[in-house]
């Protein structure tokens, strides 16, 4: 085919590049700006090289808190996957409690951030919280604002509490889409259980199972609100996730050159670590579509 | 290896059926026998799914009974009834291989490996795909998809029946006739009962020893594909099966005549019932003529189909076929028609009229 050249074409995509100048580029280029100079205030600024990063690199600090992030993420997500598709299986198919199910399950997701955080900041009190009152009467030692444990597992409860929801109402799109075919074959052909499962309903999820594991595991590495209200990061620095280390140093010492350079690795992380996932997932699609 | 016995059987799936209207299978009383390769012939929606899906155990009737050698399964589950059954669209387990998925139902039956071994290898010849048993089954074509779901069921050799639900939909017209006769093969090298459902009438009559026609819910009539084609016991039997299909005539009776408008036929022998009944007569035997004895028909138009010419034609406003050979010319003054002796059928409500003194063999 004789392709016409034409040079003037690229004013089509000035507009695109615009918009993503705007939203993007630039505000990312003013973080690089930062992380590459120091400022003992007045607005002076000194050029500071790479030395912002190799701090960053050395502080335990960082490390601490991505080491505290990635246990957070790996544990909501060993968490969050298996319960949705349990919940998903055990879901009505049809009629009327099938409605009633996805609208039951959609309403966490609707909430925003901040109020979870208040609901299970008050529902864990031990004094008025009706969680924490109950675990009190009960005999329990529970108390999230000085216990590490305790922060931490209400925490993550609250996340599979708000989020479970949205990999459970993937996968039930998922099964729903397969045919009825399937499960009749399945019964001729004497599978069990475990065998429908393994064998017809992992595979047909797989698909959307990734997408729900890629946005739950983005979601969490850069959760901030909820732990914020809920624990404002505490007991000490038990529940203090990247985001939340990243407003303190930037916003509560303002240190905007190191937090610049934390805030550009953090955003490496998470493109690396989703560049990995999607490649995974691509390359396991393509093979087995071989 | 079973003779499958249906017994008052009939299901709705409404919860409360009450008219027949509400049955999507009506009463019905059937021995499929041991051995035997039956097709159950009937256009979409007329019961034939619901009927397979009865015998294996997908699903429960509303009322009567499934028998296998005199053993009541009508609740029976699926497993218990050792069945084999292959859908219209093809099911595949995706993340295994070809040998896997063929593998797959005798696994689950804990054969041994040895066993499953042979039986696979065998089933992937006949089926034609020996060179890929070791690739995944995700992304074959649909052909090749249903290839492996037939081979799924073929593979068991023990089944009391093996059910087939418009299996040959999805496949090109060249594999069609090799895997049907790869299918008739299997019948006569093991002998199961076979039931094969499908809208094809081509399908129909050269898979099967007896068809089976429904139509709306119930059985009209099974025979032999001769006698669907020469004694239809319903006028939908006479329509369905046959291109063309049968002509059907208004008619008055009148002992071994029936008056079809101005016209007199003889029937070759006498019928009796009061009211008006239909002619049926096959476009097989309908001869043209000019003048002379008949019924006065105009001539419409004359189509051409390689083997044999069909002849329309226009008798008192309702369209006629006619066959013709294909050496045979059609005066273009064709002004009667005659029906061939023997060859006629009479019908009251849709259903064949038996003549006084039996059917003539």
């Amino acid at each position: 085919m004789k392709k016409t050249v034409n040079q003037k074409a690229w004013f089509l995509v000035l507009p695109v590049l615009v918009l993503v100048a705007f939203s993007a580029v630039i505000p990312l280029m003013t973080v690089v700006n930062y992380s590459v100079q120091d400022t003992f205030g007045n607005n002076q600024f000194f050029w500071a090289g790479l030395a912002w990063f190799d701090d960053m690199l050395h502080s335990d600090r960082m490390w601490n808190a991505l080491g505290r992030q990635m246990t957070f993420s790996a544990i909501i997500l060993a968490i969050e996957v298996p319960l949705g598709i349990f919940v998903a299986l055990n879901m009505p198919k049809k009629g009327f409690w099938s409605s009633f199910c996805l609208v039951t399950m959609s309403l966490p997701l609707l909430i925003p951030w901040n109020v979870v955080g208040t609901i299970w900041q008050i529902f864990g009190r031990v004094d008025i919280g009706l969680l924490g009152h109950t675990l009190d009467a009960m005999g329990i030692d529970y108390n999230y604002t000085q216990n590490i444990l305790d922060a931490w597992v209400t925490v993550i409860v609250m996340d599979v509490w708000h989020w479970t929801s949205l990999v459970a109402l993937l996968a039930y799109a998922g099964l729903r889409s397969i045919p009825d075919a399937y499960y009749q074959a399945a019964r001729i052909d004497q599978a069990s259980r475990w065998a429908v499962f393994r064998y017809i309903e992992l595979p047909k999820m797989a698909g959307v199972l990734m997408i729900a594991i890629l946005l739950r595991f983005m979601d969490s590495f850069m959760i901030y609100t909820e732990p914020f209200v809920l624990t404002g990061g505490g007991p000490g620095n038990a529940t203090t996730f990247l985001s939340i280390d990243l407003v303190k140093m930037a916003l509560g010492q303002f240190d905007l050159g190191p937090a610049a350079a934390f805030s550009l690795m953090y955003f490496l992380v998470i493109m690396a670590i989703s560049w990995v996932f999607y490649t995974v997932m691509t390359t396991l699609d393509a093979r087995e579509g071989k | 290896m079973a003779t499958i016995t249906l017994d008052n059987l009939a299901h709705s799936y409404l919860p409360d059926p009450k008219t027949p209207e509400d049955f999507a299978l009506k009463e019905l009383n059937h021995d499929w026998a041991d051995g035997e390769a039956y097709a159950l012939l009937g256009s979409s929606g007329c019961g034939k799914s619901t009927l397979l899906n009865i015998i294996s155990g997908l699903l429960i009737p509303s009322q009567g009974r499934v028998l296998f050698d005199g053993r009541d399964v009508t609740t029976a589950p699926t497993a218990d009834r050792n069945i084999a059954q292959v859908f219209q669209f093809p099911v595949v387990y995706d993340t295994m291989t070809v040998r896997e998925n063929l593998a797959f139902p005798l696994r689950n039956r804990g054969m041994e490996a040895e066993e499953i071994a042979r039986r696979v290898g065998r089933v992937g010849t006949m089926i034609g795909m020996e060179a890929e048993l070791d690739r995944k089954a995700r992304g074959l074509t649909a052909d090749a998809k249903q290839k492996i779901s037939l081979g799924r069921g073929m593979v068991r050799e023990d089944v009391n029946a093996l059910l087939f639900d418009e299996p040959l939909t999805v496949i090109d017209p060249h594999m069609k006739w090799e895997l049907r006769t790869q299918l008739k093969k299997l019948h006569r090298d093991f002998g199961h009962t076979m039931i094969y459902v499908t809208h094809d009438q081509t399908e129909a009559l050269t898979f099967a020893d007896k068809v089976v026609v429904m139509y709306d819910g119930r059985v009209v009539q099974i025979g032999t594909p001769q006698e669907l084609f020469e004694r239809p016991a319903h006028t939908f039997v006479g329509y369905f099966i046959g291109s063309p299909g049968m002509n059907l005539f208004d008619a008055t009776l009148d002992g071994r005549q029936a008056r079809i408008g101005d016209a007199t036929v003889d029937l070759g022998a006498a019928f009796r019932h009061r009211g008006p009944v239909q002619v049926g007569v096959r476009p097989e035997f309908i001869r043209l003529a000019t003048g002379g004895e008949g019924i006065p028909a105009r001539l419409r138009r004359v189509e051409d189909v390689g083997r044999h010419k069909i002849v329309r034609l226009n008798v008192g406003g309702t369209e006629v076929s006619a066959i013709a050979d294909e050496g045979e010319a059609i005066p273009a003054d064709t002004d009667r028609i005659r029906f061939a002796p023997g060859a006629v059928n009479v019908y009251a409500d849709a259903w064949r009229l038996t003549p006084e003194g039996g059917d003539a063999r």
